[in-house]
């Protein structure tokens, strides 16, 4: 029995027709050729998030990020004038990595007034401009203003920094983001800046973790004992339907509802729960962070029981906000057809006290709990789709949102390879 | 040798060694412990953290003293140790194979 209405077409799936209804062919998650046709055609040509502002407070401010899928490292850098640039990781003189610390691979962050050359000393500024070549009268017709680093299109969109490694690229951060990320400007990230991040290997293709949390179907089964037992005992009788749903261009949206911060009733909850006054919706104790009303994209049903609105920002870029004022980005970092680099960043107002803290902590812990049961699953998924033995597999209502990503993932490796003027790699999707 | 926690807390000073500074300490902590070590630990400190929270917040968290903030460590222990004693009956999350997830970025306080 339906708890929330649905569409007028009587689902959500079919207020989408552009979705289908059909069973979606998981032959884009097993295999490395296709993966190496995603790396062009999908990371190499959207804007992937990067990080926040936040992680480059002054001039100078600087992070890498390693962005295997999309064959490139780059660096990202606060400049003098308080902009926000980067580029590719490569010295012009001979292709050393140019920023990193003692592991080539590893990503580094830190402040410098300029960038060293490792090799043989080579200096860039901030801007990217080549400043110092030692020797310089060595080389031939050699003008250092032709050789500055390499730069990547890269935008802050709400305090989110974003990079796209398209050259060609013509559209916006903010327009690639669409209605959904217009829906949600304004809301004060910039207030949320107590981070918990956490990282996991995972074995399995990066849209399968992307699946695990762009549906809460599994919840009720899966995350079962997390509940006291007689609350367990109910939410899987009553299933799960999300609030509403949205997709639009590449994104998608699911507004849910959650009972629990503060629970209606306080023996639904576990005792730590209850001593804290937090949990995984967050702490119930709500922190000011100066918001008459929400922006229009957040809990958009507008409904008194909206508990979290998750977004699925194409790639690889998910984020949640909780109705108690925090929030979570989600992002995924292919490393191979069948693994991927997970992180999870949970954001609050920063505490004041102790018991503050501590309903953070539960937060933070409760998250990793859920999140190594959402993970358990996937190696076994992965394992299995390999072996083809099944490759179409029925996704329901309540799963709307997989379905678009697969789809919208498909058609960018189908339309990269147009462009190649290849024929297209027979897919059988059933989308 | 002198106590790890403030004077009041002297009966939790034998699970002094539960004051861990990283989620990363307390979680192996937490897989390297037995049901009963976990069980005696939560069962000796889950009564005292009403107490802790007041303790502790007599100041401001980013000037805790030393010994208020080894006990706010060994708060963030009861709170992973939570799991195993009440939910999952086992120090590891059910299913998880070898699966780890690890904190990477964590307040300093
Ligand atoms: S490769 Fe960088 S200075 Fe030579
Ligand atoms: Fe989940």
């Amino acid at each position: 029995m339906a708890h929330f209405p649905k569409p007028a077409e009587g689902s959500w799936t079919e207020h989408f027709p552009q979705l289908g209804t059909a069973p979606v062919s998981y032959s884009d998650s097993n295999s490395a050729d296709h993966y190496e046709l995603e790396r062009d055609a999908i990371f190499r040509r959207t804007w992937l998030n990067v990080g926040r502002v936040e992680q480059l407070p002054r001039t100078g401010s600087y992070f890498t990020r390693e962005l295997d899928a999309a064959r490139t490292s780059v660096v990202v850098v606060r400049t003098a004038d308080g902009g926000v640039k980067a580029f590719h990781n490569i010295c012009r003189h001979r292709g050393n990595k140019l920023v990193w610390n003692d592991f080539p691979r590893e990503e580094t962050a830190g402040t410098c007034r300029q960038f060293t050359c490792k090799y043989h000393g080579w200096r860039y500024g901030l801007e990217g401009d080549l400043n110092f070549v030692q020797q310089e009268s060595e080389f031939f017709n050699f003008d250092r203003a032709d050789y500055g680093l390499a730069e990547v299109q890269c935008e802050v969109w709400e305090g989110f920094v974003f990079v796209n490694l398209d050259p060609d690229n013509t559209e916006s951060a903010s327009d690639y983001l669409g209605d959904l990320g217009a829906g949600i400007v304004g809301y004060p990230f910039e207030r949320m800046t107590q981070v918990h991040k956490f990282r996991a290997e995972v074995g399995s293709n990066w849209k399968l973790f992307i699946d695990a949390f762009a549906e809460f179907y599994h919840a009720p089964v899966l995350h079962a004992k997390q509940a006291v037992a007689e609350e367990s005992r109910k939410l899987s009788g009553y299933g799960f339907e999300g609030l509403s749903y949205d997709v639009s261009g590449d994104h998608g949206m699911v507004s849910s509802w959650g009972g629990m911060s503060p629970p209606k009733d306080l023996n639904m909850v576990k005792p730590i729960e209850r001593i804290l006054r937090s949990g995984l919706f967050g702490p119930w104790d709500r922190p000011d962070i100066g918001l008459d009303e929400l922006p229009p994209g957040l809990n958009p049903a507008r409904s008194p029981s909206w508990g979290i609105d998750t977004f699925v920002f194409f790639p690889n870029f998910m984020l949640l906000v909780w109705a108690p004022n925090w929030y979570i980005t989600y992002h995924y970092w292919p490393t191979s057809y069948r693994s991927h680099i997970f992180e999870g960043t949970l954001y609050f107002v920063p505490p004041t006290t102790a018991r503050e803290r501590l309903a953070q902590e539960l937060a933070a812990v409760t998250f990793k709990e859920y999140a190594l049961q959402d993970g358990n699953t996937l190696e076994a998924t992965q394992s299995m789709l390999e072996t083809g033995a099944v490759t179409e597999f029925p996704l329901c209502d309540q799963e709307i949102l997989l379905r678009h990503l697969h789809q919208t993932a498909r058609g960018r490796v189908s339309a990269h390879q147009e462009r190649l003027g290849a024929t297209p790699v027979r897919i059988s999707a059933a989308s | 040798m002198s106590a790890v926690l403030p004077a009041e807390f002297a009966d939790l000073e034998r699970f002094a060694d539960w004051s861990l500074r990283t989620e990363a300490e307390r979680y192996a902590k937490r897989l390297a412990s037995s049901m009963d070590e976990l069980q005696e630990f939560y069962d000796a400190a889950f009564p005292r953290l009403e107490a802790a929270m007041e303790h502790c917040d007599q100041y401001p968290l980013d000037a805790l003293p030393d010994d208020a903030k080894r006990l706010l460590w060994l708060c963030y222990s009861l709170v992973n140790a939570s799991f195993p004693v009440e939910v999952w009956r086992q120090a590891r999350v059910p299913d998880s194979g070898a699966a780890s997830m690890d904190a990477v970025i964590e307040p300093a306080i």
